[in-house]
């Protein structure tokens, strides 16, 4: 569970050119809900992911996890409990080593890396089995540099590494934006069926307003660091894309783009 | 015969420096100015000690924890205080030239006929009389692949994986949960332990330490780590950090070469910046012909 607690944030305080992006700003993620998060750019999606996960501090407020108050906690030590998969594919993977390297220490999240040896062949086998569901391939190339690989393929190895461990968290941020249509439609299906395997707690941004009603059980629309829409369950099950369209266009409009 | 043998004498003791710097300028992508000081720092410890008449072999892991410190010292300058890579090691490079004057006591210090690591009892007695000759340059070989060898197996580690994941991908490293500054640091000071243990090598070698020897170490190092990885980028027996010992190898060919060609030694410097200049042109003409193909 996921609560922010009237998050204030100023971008350029002081100055003339001072942007009040969040006031008294209030959201709360139940544990095991799939939201979507659309809006259009600058209404403050991407900065409450960067709010949640540390790397934008926040002038007032509380954001607690399960209970927990992390406000204060440093960006490294809250991705220990958060799994996050960007835009941009190789922001999750490291291109110069390869898929089983990239593997094992994804698989290493949590625990010590010591001096331990980075990989042996029991691990090896049990990667492969990761890999063979994704139908990409990607198992029968464990040596190969992740550079080398596709933006998709990237893509889908991000998402297996990035939920490898046991997280509360899983946070999207328009993680299919950079990839061709069919291959985020096999990404975006990947992402439900990880969600809805290991039940995750998870947050996506994305602009596809179609991923945004069809996956999940929650949509959220976002204008000025405000919450404009929210519907959960059945609310959302009877929601159609035109409709969000339709309100998507009116807040464009008002704003003159 | 003379001439190879300091080639290979010089270019192996260079190799451990270069494998210092393949870890801050192609792992961690931090151009590390350090090494002209750290390189001249692990000489003038040897010198020291060893003119105290301390046994030789105790020089070596001396230097490198040396050397592990004041990389420590720079990776926290650039982690803690948000000084720019470059600038850090430039600021300890300057600090250390001083350091190094109050450690040696003098701007040269010989040890001639004393007991180093290539001349001691205890070598004397275990190599055989036939390869007296080739004592220096088989001791040295031997350290040098034996510190590849170590390094291989820590860049195989889970550590070693760490440390190559923040130079190749940083938010990954964050969104493992560890903290990319302190990976930083310790690949810094790994570094910077192998340049000192190169220069205390150096030293001995030599016989003497002299506060001049630093300069120019960053560019030998970055030379020999670019010609060895783009030289033998297509040999698959020949894994990454072999290649950086056959580019050190390779470049104090080259400046053997260019002296033995009749250019004045006091042109040394300029011979291997220089050279340095010419590797970078022919490798970047290099990669604009991969893109026009």
């Amino acid at each position: 569970m996921i609560e922010l607690r009237k998050i204030s944030k100023n971008y350029n305080p002081g100055s003339v050119n001072e942007i009040c992006l969040f006031k008294e700003f209030d959201f709360t993620v139940e544990a095991g809900e799939f939201v979507s998060v659309v809006g259009s750019n600058g209404s403050g999606k991407t900065s409450m992911l960067n709010i949640i996960c540390g790397n934008i501090e926040i002038d007032q407020g509380e954001i607690l996890i399960n209970g927990q108050d992390i406000t204060k906690m440093k960006e490294f030590l809250r991705h220990r409990r958060i799994g996050r998969v960007f835009q941009d594919p190789s922001k999750g993977t490291c291109p110069s080593m390869n898929i089983l390297e990239n593997m094992s220490i994804a698989d290493n999240k949590g625990k010590a890396f010591n001096l331990s040896r980075g990989t042996n062949k029991q691990k090896t086998e049990y990667y492969r089995g990761l890999l063979r569901p994704l139908n990409l391939g990607l198992e029968d190339k464990m040596e190969t540099q992740v550079g080398a690989l596709s933006g998709g393929q990237r893509q889908a190895l991000s998402l297996l590494m990035s939920t490898m461990t046991p997280i509360d968290i899983l946070i999207l941020d328009e993680h299919t934006a950079a990839l061709d249509p069919k291959t985020a439609e096999i990404i975006m299906s990947l992402t439900d069926q990880v969600v809805r395997e290991k039940k995750l707690t998870t947050i996506m941004v994305t602009h596809n307003l179609r991923y945004a009603v069809e996956y999940g059980n929650r949509i959220v629309m976002m204008h000025e660091g405000k919450v404009i829409l929210d519907k959960k369950e059945e609310q959302k099950s009877i929601l159609e894309t035109e409709e969000i369209m339709n309100i998507f266009n009116k807040i464009s409009v008002e704003c003159g783009n | 015969m003379t001439l190879l043998l300091s080639v290979l004498e010089q270019g192996f003791i260079y190799s451990i420096m270069a494998l210092g710097m393949y870890i801050t300028y192609k792992i961690l992508d931090f151009p590390d100015m350090t090494v002209d000081g750290s390189f001249p720092m692990g000489a003038a410890i040897t010198a020291v000690m060893i003119s105290k008449g301390v046994f030789p072999i105790l020089t070596l892991p001396i230097c490198f924890l040396a050397g592990g410190i004041i990389g420590t010292l720079t990776g926290l300058i650039h982690v803690k205080f948000k000084v720019r890579d470059l600038l850090s090691g430039i600021i300890m490079m300057t600090a250390l030239y001083s350091l190094n004057l109050a450690i040696a006591g003098r701007a040269n210090l010989p040890i001639y006929n004393m007991q180093t690591i290539f001349d001691n009892s205890l070598f004397d007695s275990l190599i055989p009389g036939d390869l007296k000759a080739y004592q220096t340059v088989l001791v040295i070989a031997a350290i040098a692949i034996l510190t590849k060898l170590i390094l291989d197996a820590y860049l195989n580690t889970k550590s070693g994986y760490l440390l190559r994941a923040v130079g190749d991908n940083e938010t990954l490293v964050t969104s493992l949960g560890k903290e990319k500054g302190l990976v930083k640091i310790v690949g810094l000071s790994i570094a910077n332990g192998l340049v000192a243990l190169s220069g205390c090598l150096f030293a001995q070698q030599q016989r003497f330490f002299d506060i001049s020897i630093g300069t120019g170490t960053a560019v030998i190092g970055l030379a020999s780590v670019i010609i060895g990885t783009s030289l033998f980028k297509r040999i698959s027996f020949f894994n990454i950090t072999t290649s950086v010992v056959a580019g050190a190898l390779i470049y104090k060919a080259c400046v053997a070469i260019a002296v033995r060609l009749g250019l004045p030694s006091s042109y040394l410097k300029m011979i291997t910046a220089g050279l340095f200049l010419l590797i970078l042109v022919i490798g970047k003409d290099k990669k604009k012909k991969v893109k026009a193909i």
